[in-house]
């Protein structure tokens, strides 16, 4: 599949500050209950550059990972570090401004029903002039532009699809280039062609952009199509990596079981996994 | 001492006691009881820290004044047809009401004496608080409410805006402020309603009755009738967006939240009528 956004206007990632934190996330024996336990000493780290791809059954708590994450809730104990900053102890007063480096996408997209497609791609934008100027328009335009969805840009919420509204989300979380975007089932309820183009996009993202990224999904396919694929410039798609590359995908794979993280590692350390569970999980 | 024969009262009597003191009884009751207090408690604290936040947001950045007259221009103006309908038929009907009494002691000229500080004082600012909180903590309960449930709020909050100073903020302002002018409003309305009757009905003298009228109000009704519609507003915009943003359960939940807004606003508006008016009443006098 071809994607219609024109690379070449891309703008370049923003170069990372030499004193840059190398680790952007990481969670330290983050443990949380609601009536029951849903984590219980979950650990790991997400690197600049990295992609992680969040895995398990539905109701283990992988949601609730990027939720504490973005700090929209606080864990029972542990610590959860983004971006240098400890947003476990974080007010929520102050991790306003924090959030606005970091992209999400949630699972039903979760776009501004009463507003337009440039209006939610443009929100923190309009956040910090107050208006839609001519450059801000012209971002959205370029991130809509890669979504493929530039026709879209007046259109309401309600008048575009699922997969779509999927793709806006996407549009909305990469607009002002934040340092870590968190993908929450991306992919959740679409059909394959569909799921495909939003993964495809994530790669884009990920190959084009070096932007680290927690992505859960519960769609094996959709984590070994990241593990195993590159975004090539030249080509203006996602392409299967060749046999024996050395090229890097830097994606790597948790998996969420009964409140702990039970694997994590990469592609190949995945299927050479001699877990019970875990190969019954692949199969 | 022989046992009782045992009667069917002695019987139920003995099952309420055995009920009454089984350890299930015993556990279950304290335990309920218990959590409905904490969720109760839990509720009024989290309304309180709303309250306070709603109003913390305004000495601080950043404001939005656009969302604020939006606000303004939904609760304000689209209110006014009721407000107008309302108040007018109110004292119209105030007046209809109490002039077969007036009459009985001779005093019908007063009738625009007792419709101006019955609007002016408690009617006015009430009726049209219900009215408003019928129509706007309904409103901002279901919006808020559907933005809740659909990850929205949640959206927000992730992309560094704070939802009590962009959702809750401009509509308790516009709440305030459009209610003290829709209270003047009903006022001066529903003491034309009660000129009509008085003049078309009642055979009375239009300048009597508006001269009855003006001379009845002191300052301390003024401000009685003034003073309300600030609390009420807050009252109404605070429990609307409370029961909004902490709604849960898909449409279903949005429904119930709609309704407990309506519910709370409008009781909490004719008791903190009473507190109030016992307050000014004590400041003032009479």
């Amino acid at each position: 599949m071809t994607m219609a956004g024109t690379p070449a206007s891309l703008p370049a990632p923003p170069a990372a500050p030499a004193d840059a934190p190398k680790t952007l996330l990481s969670f330290q024996d983050v443990s949380i209950a609601f009536d029951q336990p849903v984590l219980d000493a979950v650990s790991f780290h997400l690197e600049r550059g990295e992609t992680k791809v969040l895995l398990g059954e539905a109701g283990t708590g992988k949601t609730l990972i990027l939720k504490l994450a973005l700090g929209l809730l606080k864990p029972d104990s542990g610590s959860i570090h983004v971006l240098g900053e400890e947003v476990s102890a974080m007010r929520e007063q102050d991790l306003f401004a924090l959030r606005r480096q970091i992209g999400m996408v949630f699972q039903e997209s979760a776009l501004f029903d009463s507003l337009t497609v440039e209006e939610n791609v443009a929100y923190r934008l309009i956040e910090e002039t107050g208006t839609i100027t001519d450059e801000i328009h012209a971002r959205v335009v370029e991130a809509l532009e890669f979504v493929e969805l530039a026709h879209t840009i007046s259109l309401f919420p309600s008048e575009l699809s699922g997969g779509m509204r999927r793709r806006v989300a996407i549009a909305r979380a990469m607009i002002t280039q934040p340092e870590v975007l968190l993908y929450d089932s991306p992919t959740g309820g679409l059909d394959p062609v569909t799921s495909n183009t939003i993964i495809e996009l994530v790669v884009k993202q990920r190959d084009l952009y070096q932007t680290s990224s927690l992505l859960v999904t519960h769609r094996l396919q959709d984590a070994f199509t990241m593990a195993s694929h590159y975004f090539d410039r030249k080509q203006n798609k996602m392409v299967p990596m060749e046999e024996g590359s050395s090229r890097d995908a830097h994606t790597t794979f948790l998996i969420l079981r009964d409140r702990k993280i039970i694997f994590e590692g990469t592609a190949t350390e995945l299927l050479l996994c001699h877990d019970p569970y875990i190969r019954e999980y692949l199969s | 001492m022989p046992p009782l024969p045992s009667s069917p009262a002695r019987q139920a009597r003995s099952a309420i006691f055995s009920f009454w003191g089984s350890d299930w009884v015993q556990i279950v009751p304290i335990a309920y009881l218990s959590d409905v207090v904490k969720e109760n408690v839990e509720a009024v604290q989290d309304y309180s820290l709303l309250a306070g936040r709603s109003i913390a947001n305004l000495f601080g950045q950043p404001r939005y004044p656009a969302d604020t007259l939006l606000q303004a221009d939904l609760i304000g103006v689209g209110s006014l047809p009721i407000v107008v309908l309302i108040g007018f038929f109110t004292g119209a009907v105030l007046a209809l009401q109490t002039s077969s009494t007036l009459q009985q002691f001779g005093s019908l000229s007063l009738t625009g004496q007792l419709v101006a500080l019955s609007m002016v004082r408690e009617l006015g600012p009430v009726l049209t608080g219900i009215l408003v909180a019928g129509r706007n903590a309904s409103g901002m309960a279901s919006e808020l409410g559907s933005m809740k449930v659909t990850e929205q709020i949640d959206a927000m909050r992730a992309m560094g805006v704070d939802p009590t100073k962009k959702l809750v903020t401009p509509r308790v302002v516009a709440t305030v402020v459009m209610l003290f002018f829709l209270s003047i409003i009903s006022d001066l309305v529903g003491l034309t309603g009660g000129f009509v009757i008085s003049k078309a009905l009642l055979g009375l003298d239009g300048s009597q009755y508006w001269t009855t009228a003006y001379q009845a109000l002191k300052f301390r009704d003024v401000f009685m009738g003034l003073g309300k519609p600030a609390f009420f507003g807050f009252i109404i915009a605070s429990i609307g967006c409370y029961y909004g943003m902490t709604a849960k359960g898909g449409t279903q939940g949005v429904g119930r939240a709609t309704t407990q807004a309506v519910v709370a606003a409008s009781v909490l508006i004719v008791v903190s009528d009473f507190f109030i008016t016992k307050l000014l009443m004590g400041l003032f006098g009479g």
